[in-house]
């Protein structure tokens, strides 16, 4: 009885050791693949890692489809230097892991020129140290956590980052909305929230506010009655929620149940129609942050919103926008440099000047981060609508 | 002073809920000696089926109004319905045919069990989470600072008439005193007439279905739902099971409410980062102070 006892464990854990270890050997395998350098003629290989699923899927899904849009667009435009563009998308599910196996395998497999991706900072944090160790170009279209571009020279973003958008909805709060006491509900999880309320914590208690309480809630999360139980008796006149859609609806929906009447603050990761599926009413009176307002664009912007309805019956959200920008800003450096060599595409990008895009004009600062401004929106019956315009 | 009150009873409804869990867990357990590791995917599909059952009836439609009453507890006694089949037809597929082998083997039959359904959840459900219908239109009042709502009181409500059943139904007719009779001696049942696989089937089926009734509970207090949300739920459950000691009823409702309430107590006034750690420290207490659970008893093992 013992001994068979102990044979079924053995069996069980050498199941386990060589699964993980075919898993292993799976990852190793893709590197041999590229050689030497990349074939000059054939499709220009954008390699797209997104949350096509999970708790960010509308993130990964909306940039795809912005992207696949750009995409066709170049491409019925006769793409660049005679090559046409093709975009490989991976999932990553919304974790860590399987984000640093999407862009390995997207360069090493896929033989991707540049890289797009991800929306998420925790993501892009996985991914960007490959990218730079394989020098291949990858550029975040949405990720806003400062650290992303700072893990190596091929690393760029097409979005502001997270110092000034923290900063924007804290002065939004202190001067607009003329509140001294606000609390904060962070993701720990979550690099993007942690970054986005030190920097509101910051500006707002430099503008001369309190932090009237601070609690936390970690990614996946569902029950949130004892955070929200805990601010409600801080006496707060505001809570800022810099975290993802799907679980700020369900904070919204919790305060609104425990009779907590304030505001909810956030920032571009509130952008998802599921915000609103989920949070519905409890929203009604709050403000996010954004890369731009579909009622408030400029012409290539609603050109932008109008390719997009016609094509996917649907509006795109601000992030959907920057993955658009992305490609087109990919497009636009290997138009510059005239090659889609590693080296020459990155210097192009770098040098990237005034670009007009859909979410405003990109100009690369020495950190590969553009300066962009910043759309705040309030939410009012299930929509979101413009409020200001802050530039940096 | 009513902050501890709305932690308190915070506690309590999500408390309530892992106590129709740990039920299923517990009885299980009494009569097979299996951990049925598979219970909180029970959980999880409960839950869907109550959401599918809810648009089927259109529950969209209902906005000003609310859902009519009837129609709430047609979609619960589906859910329940569904759960029941498929815990009796998980024993009857899966744990039946490795009944007589070692006690190690139907263990991690179980954990097949469970990764096989969060999979396929995760296959016809897509993984994202879905905002849990409207079922009952909330209504809120203050009783002395505290916010109590509809939602809650229903928590309550639906979990004790339910336990109370569970209770009568195991105390009060054939098949629960036969559950009885197969907890104490399987083999004596057997020779005394009892149809051990019936009673076996039985309990798969009442368990699954109490799991169900908890899925569509945490779906209107936790507001969304996803295919992986029996996994945390259900060992949460099942440390409540141990707590309470394993293979008594009255202990796991007693376990489900403490741990329940530890939960809430911890991310309230420690910090919603060890929420989900407390359960376990639990556990570990448990198992090195009472390893028979509050309300267990030792039983000197038969020579």
């Amino acid at each position: 009885m013992h001994r068979r006892q102990l044979f079924s464990l053995a069996v069980a854990a050498g199941i386990v050791i060589s699964g993980s270890a075919c898993k292993k050997k799976d990852e190793g395998g893709g590197s041999d693949a590229k050689g030497g350098g990349k074939a000059d003629k054939g499709e220009i290989i954008i390699g797209h890692y997104a949350s096509m699923t999970g708790n960010t899927a509308h993130f990964g899904q909306d940039t795809d489809k912005a992207a696949r849009l750009a995409v066709e667009q170049l491409n019925a435009a006769g793409g660049v230097l005679g090559r046409k563009f093709k975009i490989v998308t991976f999932d990553t599910r919304g974790d860590g892991a399987e984000a640093a196996n999407a862009v390995t395998r997207l360069i090493d497999v896929e033989n991707s020129t540049a890289i797009l991706g991800e929306v998420a900072s925790s993501l892009s944090l996985q991914g960007a140290p490959i990218a730079q160790r394989r020098k291949v170009p990858m550029v975040s279209p949405s990720s806003t956590n400062p650290k992303v571009t700072q893990v190596g020279d091929y690393i760029f973003r097409v979005c502001y980052i997270d110092p000034f958008q923290g900063k924007v909805m804290a002065l939004f709060a202190r001067r607009t909305l003329k509140l001294d006491k606000v609390a904060i509900l962070k993701d720990v999880k979550n690099d993007y929230s942690i970054g986005l309320a030190d920097a509101f914590q910051k500006a707002f208690v430099a503008a001369g506010g309190t932090i009237a309480a601070e609690q936390s809630y970690s990614a996946g999360d569902t029950d949130f009655s004892a955070q929200v139980t805990a601010i409600k008796s801080s006496g707060a006149q505001a809570i800022w929620v810099p975290g993802y859609y799907a679980e700020v609806g369900a904070i919204a929906r919790t305060a609104a149940r425990l009779g907590v009447k304030v505001p909810l603050l956030g920032g571009d990761g509130w952008d998802a129609p599921e915000l609103f599926t989920i949070g519905g009413d409890a929203l009604n009176g709050s403000y996010f942050s954004n890369h731009f307002a579909p009622d408030q664009a400029s012409p290539l912007a609603q050109k932008f919103v109008a390719d997009f309805k016609a094509k996917y019956g649907q509006e795109p959200t601000g992030l959907g926008a920057l993955g658009y920008d992305g490609v087109m800003v990919i497009a636009d450096a290997i138009r510059r440099a005239g090659s889609t060599a590693p080296a020459a595409l990155r210097d192009a990008l770098a040098t990237t000047k005034a670009y007009e895009a859909v979410t405003g004009k990109i100009t690369m600062d020495k950190d590969r981060n553009p300066e962009k401004s910043v759309v705040v929106l309030k939410i009012d019956g299930g929509k979101a609508k413009y409020e200001s315009l802050v530039n940096p | 002073m009513s902050t501890l009150l709305q932690q308190i009873l915070n506690g309590l409804s999500l408390g309530s809920i892992y106590a129709l869990i740990a039920l299923g867990y517990t009885m299980v357990y009494g009569i097979l000696k299996l951990i049925n590791f598979a219970h909180g995917e029970v959980f999880m599909i409960g839950a869907y089926a109550g959401y599918f059952a809810a648009l089927g009836l259109g529950v969209e439609r209902y906005t000003d109004a609310g859902f009519p009453l009837y129609l709430a507890i047609l979609v619960l006694v589906f859910a329940m319905a569904v759960a029941a089949l498929l815990g009796a037809s998980i024993e009857f597929l899966a744990y039946r045919p490795v009944r007589s082998a070692p006690r190690l083997t139907p263990l991690i039959t179980a954990i097949g069990v469970s990764l096989f359904l969060q999979n396929a959840a995760m296959l016809a459900f897509t993984p994202n989470p879905r905002p849990y219908p409207a079922i009952l239109k909330e209504v809120r009042f203050e009783l002395g600072g505290v916010i109590v709502t509809n939602v809650k009181l229903t928590i309550f409500v639906v979990a004790i008439a339910l336990m109370v059943g569970l209770n009568a139904f195991i105390q009060r007719t054939w098949t629960g005193k036969a559950m009885r009779a197969v907890s104490t001696n399987i083999d004596a049942a057997r020779l005394m007439g009892i149809d051990t696989d019936r009673i076996i089937r039985a309990t798969f089926a009442v368990g699954s279905a109490l799991a169900a009734a908890g899925g569509i509970l945490f779906g209107l207090d936790q507001i969304t739902i996803n295919p992986l949300m029996g996994v945390l739920t259900g060992l949460k459950a099942f440390v409540a099971a141990v707590l309470g000691g394993i293979g008594n009823i009255r202990g796991a409702v007693l376990g489900g409410l403490l741990i329940g309430l530890a939960e809430q107590m911890t991310a309230g006034y420690l910090s919603p980062d060890y929420r989900d750690a407390i359960t376990f420290v639990i556990l570990i207490i448990i198992l090195i102070l009472r390893p028979q659970g509050l309300l267990g008893v030792v039983r000197p093992e038969k020579v």
